[in-house]
């Protein structure tokens, strides 16, 4: 610590931890000097960021999370240009959100404006289904599946092959302005803001027809819009995946905030043997374990950790629980022969146990994890259950307020309404609409000639919205109390198909 | 309180962090330095701050302000806009003065262009009595109804509006109801006879020798102007007396208030005041309220 109470390198490496050629050390075990960035009990209210150059480790979460990415990032890539068939009035894009025609298409389904519940309820089984992942394996989304942990590790990737693994990258930072450092970093901008472009290039075909619109990227004739969304995209990839990288998850994300509040004791998450690795220290090769923890004090888990921390402090916010550490904590245990996971993917229960010598059984199955599937199966059926008999017409029923109702000249009541239906089959369909609730009652549609019906036939073309003005009137006698209940009843005769709508007809009190 | 600037850069000795040198009764301040980010983005706002009292109008004086070298006035920016909307519907306003009052019912555009234009003058120069939506009140009549004292017609409602109803206009639409009581035209006891009769036109309860009686000095004295049967007259804008609708109300006092001082009400003409083309907009609008014929 310096006066300001910020971490030192320098100073750390001066103090006495020995370096890498250090004489009565492991020689197969190279040591770091890194540092964690959560070291050390007193911080500045604004610490300065220390920059974290994540080493590169081998091992299964290494490959899991090369598997994520590629199944991810080929989703994302590859979707907007399934085609699926839908006739010739609609659009062929199997996922496609179109904001011009206020229409959203999901494969077979096709979502209109009013209907963005179904979204709210994606969202609730999102968050359902986290909290659910969570409680069992801890923060696996954070670590493997979040745009900003996939997009990271690419540029990562791109950083490494450019200018070399972590002690080449920090030498390359402490260098002056050489011509290595320079074609390096600039050939590396370069590569990302490529990589940047196509995340915001491929966001804009969810929104456009993915065939025409690319082209027309190319040659400058798509809008504005698209423009301006590639742009953005471009920037907030580069910034965040590129500049910001683990500042997004301890300083920008709510996720990790709360995330104590989904694991529990028999919660997978990545942690530290402290029971076999402690105490810790640096072994001389061929010497005695006895007395002494596996925990050889090589800082290769910290070394590796994308967010810069050192696990053996235990559970905390800056985890991403990604397991990169456990991969290279194995390299070290198979190079000093000692067992394997003494970083580990295990629950604080069954450490306890295993501390007391006593192995345990992963209890998945708790109280916790059950109430999230059961809440899982409840909206999961709830939508699935709308979406299956949702209704392919509706009815917006708007009771005029001005004047609320009219005295004619036979003294009837005349009641003004404005009638929305819309048509979410693709095909013309005949519709009545007629009165329930009202003696006597007798409608007529503004603007079209004959009135006087107690049955009002529409027609309403395929895939359209149809406005009409309709009065209802009714005697005096019908209406109790200044205002009667009625309903609109629509039906579709072909189709057997229709709508009950309630609504109000009003008239002078009593 | 006291306090005391200190020049020396001092430090605590706990923290180890340097003080601002500021103390209050012994307490001293510990500097805590913003990072650097949140520094420039300060620095960023105040070079914000001066290039905009350059460009802008920024500063308030005895009898002005200073204008900036942009020039830029929001009054100026807002008529711009108010001159931009009405190029914009020029092609709507010329049309509408163009073409008859059918051919704009007949033209969705203008139809359309028409009633939007109609709520807006509406709501600016009628609601005040008839209501919004033309719902009415007492003694300003309802427009949505089916009932019209001068007429229904999309040509009626035009001369309405634009000559006005004993408003002074050359083509003023002219009627006086004579005050029969005030006036002594009618006995006392003839005008509530009458009123009677007027009430049995209706179905209204009555007293059946008085509203006998009272037929006879109707066909004498209203017949004329209000029709044999009550129906009214919209030449002279006589309203029909056998229907629900009632200007002043259909209680007997009121209408025996009517018979004996006469109501002659008034609507401005509206030449003049409003263009020729919101004349025939509101003329659109009024028509399509659910009375228009």
């Amino acid at each position: 610590m310096n006066g300001n109470g910020t971490v030192d390198l320098a100073g750390m490496a001066e103090q006495g931890g020995p370096g890498p050629n250090g004489p009565s050390l492991d020689r197969d075990v190279e040591v770091h000097d890194a540092v964690s960035t959560t070291a050390g009990g007193k911080q500045p209210l604004y610490a300065p960021r220390i920059k974290v150059y994540p080493k590169r480790v081998q091992g299964l979460f290494r490959r899991l999370k090369w598997i994520a990415l590629s199944v991810l990032l080929g989703i994302y890539y590859i979707v907007p240009w399934l085609r699926w068939d839908r006739g010739p009035l609609s659009p062929d894009q199997a996922v496609l959100i179109d904001m011009p025609a206020r229409r959203a298409y999901f494969l077979w389904i096709e979502i209109w404006p009013q209907e963005v519940y179904y979204i709210t309820g994606l969202l609730i089984l999102a968050a359902l289904g986290l909290f659910f992942v969570t409680s069992l394996f801890g923060r696996v989304w954070c670590g493997f599946a979040c745009p900003q942990t996939v997009w990271s590790d690419l540029y990562l990737l791109v950083e490494r092959w450019i200018e070399g693994d972590r002690n080449k990258r920090m030498r390359l930072d402490k260098s002056g302005f050489t011509l290595d450092r320079i074609w390096r970093k600039s050939l590396k901008h370069l590569v990302w803001l490529a990589i940047a472009a196509a995340t915001g290039g491929a966001w804009v075909l969810y929104f456009n027809d993915a065939p025409t619109v690319v082209p027309a990227i190319f040659t400058g004739e798509a809008g504005l819009k698209v423009y301006l969304f590639i742009g953005l995209f471009t920037a907030m990839t580069y910034v965040l995946a590129g500049w910001a990288r683990e500042q997004v998850c301890t300083y920008m994300c709510p996720w990790p905030r709360f995330q104590s509040a989904m694991l529990d004791e028999d919660t997978m998450i990545v942690t530290y043997e402290t029971w076999r690795g402690e105490s810790r220290g640096r072994h001389k090769k061929g010497g005695s374990w006895e007395g002494r923890g596996d925990c050889v004090d090589c800082n290769s888990c910290v070394a590796a950790c994308p967010t810069g921390i050192d696990i053996r402090d235990g559970n905390q916010l800056e985890c991403i629980g990604c397991g990169l550490c456990i991969d290279a904590c194995n390299e070290i245990m198979d190079k000093v022969d000692r067992p394997r996971e003494l970083i580990t993917y295990d629950t604080v229960t069954r450490q306890n146990a295993r501390a007391a010598g006593d192995p345990m059984r992963l209890r998945l199955i708790r109280p916790r994890t059950i109430f999230y599937v059961v809440l899982l199966i409840v909206v999961g059926a709830a939508m699935l259950f709308s979406l299956s008999t949702r209704s392919t017409l509706d009815v917006n029923v708007l009771h005029d307020r001005n004047p609320v109702f009219v005295t004619l000249s036979d003294g009837r009541i005349r009641n003004g309404y404005t009638f929305k239906i819309l048509n979410m089959l693709r095909e013309e369909r005949d519709l009545v609409l007629s009165i329930e609730g009202l003696d006597g009652a007798t409608m007529s549609v503004v603007g079209v000639d004959g009135g006087g019906l107690e049955v009002l036939p529409f027609t309403v073309g395929p895939d359209q919205v149809i406005t009409h003005k309709i009065y209802l009137a009714a005697p005096r006698a019908s209406i109790s109390d200044g205002a009667e209940d009625i309903v609109f009843v629509l039906e579709d005769l072909n189709a057997e198909e229709g709508g009950r709508f309630d609504n109000v007809f009003r008239g002078p009190e009593r | 309180m006291e306090s005391v600037m200190v020049t020396k850069v001092e430090k605590d000795e706990i923290t180890g962090q340097s003080t601002t040198g500021h103390e209050w009764d012994g307490i001293k301040e510990l500097n805590t330095p913003l990072p650097k980010w949140w520094v420039y983005t300060f620095y960023a706002c105040i070079a914000f701050a001066i290039l905009w009292f350059v460009l802008y109008p920024a500063w308030p004086g005895v009898d002005g302000y200073t204008k900036g070298i942009l020039g830029y006035s929001q009054r100026e920016a807002v008529m711009e806009r108010v001159a931009e909307g009405h190029a914009a519907q020029a092609e709507y306003r010329t049309g509408i003065a163009a073409a008859d009052l059918a051919e704009i019912r007949a033209d969705p555009a203008l139809l359309n262009f028409a009633l939007a234009g109609g709520v807006a003058a509406f709501g600016d120069n009628c609601a005040t009595c008839h209501g919004g939506g033309g719902a009415g009140n007492v003694g300003y009549p309802t427009l949505a109804d089916d009932s019209w004292l001068w007429g229904g017609a999309l040509e009626d409602i035009h001369a309405t509006i634009n000559y006005g109803i004993r408003s002074g206009h050359d083509e003023e639409r002219y009627s006086e109801m004579p005050r029969f009581g005030a006036d002594e035209l009618l006995e006392p006891a003839q005008i509530d006879d009458v009123a009677e009769y007027v009430l049995s036109l209706t179905g209204q309860e009555t007293d059946k020798a008085a509203a006998e009686r009272g037929q006879e000095v109707f066909m004498d004295n209203c017949a004329a102007c209000h029709g044999e049967s009550g129906g009214g007259d919209r030449t002279q804008g006589a309203p029909a007396l056998n229907d629900q609708i009632w200007l002043y109300g259909g209680d007997k006092e009121t209408v025996t208030d009517v018979i004996r001082n006469a109501r002659r009400g008034v609507m401005p003409a509206w030449e003049g005041r409003l263009s020729p083309e919101t004349v025939k907009m509101l003329t659109i609008y009024v028509h399509a309220l659910g009375g228009g014929e």
